[in-house]
């Protein structure tokens, strides 16, 4: 190998080093535009009505994974995309929050109403046959698994703690992380919105 | 058991490559035998057992627990770039592969010499030690990491940088031909590699094995397979980049050092009787 052969070859190198950095935007989440699939699941929402990703484009979604007896990431995160839906009024409309329930043995689609009834009223509970959960997390990386029930019956989720933004063309943009506060959300949000626009 | 051997994300590449390794030295197992040439039992046992091993971490449910616990994933990188690239580079890879392909027609001949300037950069010690080393302190880097946990493409990527580059680092230090005929680095150098590889392993192993930061904090955003505390999924981890692989450096070490004595004894043969 020559001097030359070398120099083009670590050329290449940093070139394709270059250019995965060059990708990123200034996010507050985690940018994943181009790391992650489009929008696509076959699910059951909250009336009991069959649905796929189709049923939400055009609008901008915020999708994750949790269970209704989730004792503290579920509700604290609903209850801050609530936070965060309280302060862009005028464009709360544009959004729907997708809770994914991959408990689909307590999670009836009535008991999912009830519950996200208590955040706001764009936040939508799915839930499916568990197949077609484990094919939707399998998608975006993540998993779950179901603790061991105690004597009430009882068990623990575990499940995955990233909230997926979606655009209006079902394109994966961003990873909401648990760390992200409120007033970051609504930045990234809003231009997220205003973008596509 | 089904449920064990099928792939936990199907992947073409996999489907693809295995297979046609294998039967690649298949036929330079059959073609080397009608030449009349000695096999021998031992090498392709280590070649088939090499493939299988990495087909399995790659292929199979494995690869599913490779993807949420760390150090289920270190152990997936040990197979494929030390224990299961060392045991496909023992199986001599220029003698069996090369048996299978020649002789080829002048131009693909060729055009396989254009694309042999890569192995020859990865095969060279400087760029080669610098790439081996580099390649798990990239993939290690948290961002990084982040990223090729959550695209499919890159994950694919990183385990097959991971295996080929495993493989042609092996195959320089284990080669046994006479290193006048190999064009790869004399048995000094080897060992010169060995020890720059070893250090810069032993360090990051370290460091990840006693750092009290959640390093990897991807596992924990996309939720590990089994509910275990993410600094035990760390320290593991850490283990399995530190210990082991310094252990194959040794074995790779003792290879060099037998095939420098099967040297000296070849090229003094009288010794003893003077």
């Amino acid at each position: 190998m020559n001097i030359r052969e070398t120099i083009a070859l670590v050329f290449l190198l940093a070139s394709i080093v270059v250019a995965g950095c060059a990708r990123q935007g200034h996010w507050n989440a985690k940018n994943i535009s181009g790391l992650m699939p489009d929008l696509k699941f076959n699910l059951t929402d909250e009336t009991g009505k069959s649905v796929t990703a189709a049923n939400y484009r055009g609008k901008t979604l915020m999708l994750f994974f949790g269970y209704t007896n989730c004792p503290d990431f579920c509700p604290t995160t609903l209850a801050k995309l609530a936070q965060v839906l309280d302060q862009i009024p005028n464009e709360r409309k544009e959004v729907r929050v997708l809770f994914v329930s991959v408990d689909p043995k307590r999670d009836s689609p009535k008991n999912l109403a009830i519950y996200t009834n208590n955040f706001a009223p764009e936040v939508i509970g799915l839930t499916g046959s568990e197949p077609m959960l484990r094919e939707l997390t399998k998608r975006y990386r993540t998993t779950f698994s179901y603790g061991k029930p105690n004597a009430l019956g009882n068990y623990e989720v575990s499940h995955g703690l990233a909230v997926y933004v979606f655009d209006k063309t079902g394109k994966a943009r961003l990873m909401i992380l648990d760390k992200q506060t409120v007033p970051q959300i609504v930045t990234d949000l809003k231009r997220l919105i205003g973008e596509s626009a | 058991m089904l449920h064990w051997v099928a792939p936990y994300q199907f992947s073409w590449l996999a489907v693809t490559v295995f297979p046609l390794a294998g039967i690649l030295y298949g036929a330079g197992m059959r073609n080397l035998r009608r030449r009349g040439e000695k096999i021998g039992y031992w090498r392709p046992f280590a070649f088939y057992l090499g493939l299988a091993l990495c087909y399995t971490v790659m292929h199979t449910r494995f690869d599913y627990y490779g993807q949420y616990l760390f150090f289920m994933h270190r152990a997936q990188h040990l197979v494929l770039h030390h224990v299961g690239a060392m045991l496909i580079a023992l199986g001599n890879l220029p003698r069996f592969w090369g048996a299978a392909l020649s002789p080829l027609p002048p131009g693909p001949g060729k055009l396989l010499n254009r694309a042999m300037l890569p192995v020859r950069f990865l095969q060279q010690p400087v760029s080669g030690s610098v790439v081996f080393v580099g390649l798990i302190y990239f993939w290690l880097t948290p961002g990084v990491h982040f990223d090729a946990m959550l695209s499919h493409n890159l994950y694919l990527l990183m385990n097959w940088s991971m295996l080929v580059d495993g493989v042609l680092f092996w195959m320089v230090l284990v080669d046994a031909r006479p290193i006048e005929l190999s064009h790869l680095p004399g048995y000094a150098t080897r060992f010169v590699m060995i020890i720059a590889t070893t250090i810069p392993q032993i360090l990051l192993g370290a460091y990840i094995t006693f750092s009290t930061r959640n390093l990897y904090s991807v596992y924990s955003v996309c939720g590990r397979a089994w509910p275990i505390a993410p600094e035990r999924d760390q320290l593991y981890g850490g283990l399995l980049t530190w210990i082991p692989p310094a252990m194959m450096e040794l074995v790779a070490a003792l290879i060099v050092l037998s095939l420098l004595m099967a040297r000296e004894s070849a090229l003094s043969p009288t010794e003893g009787k003077s």
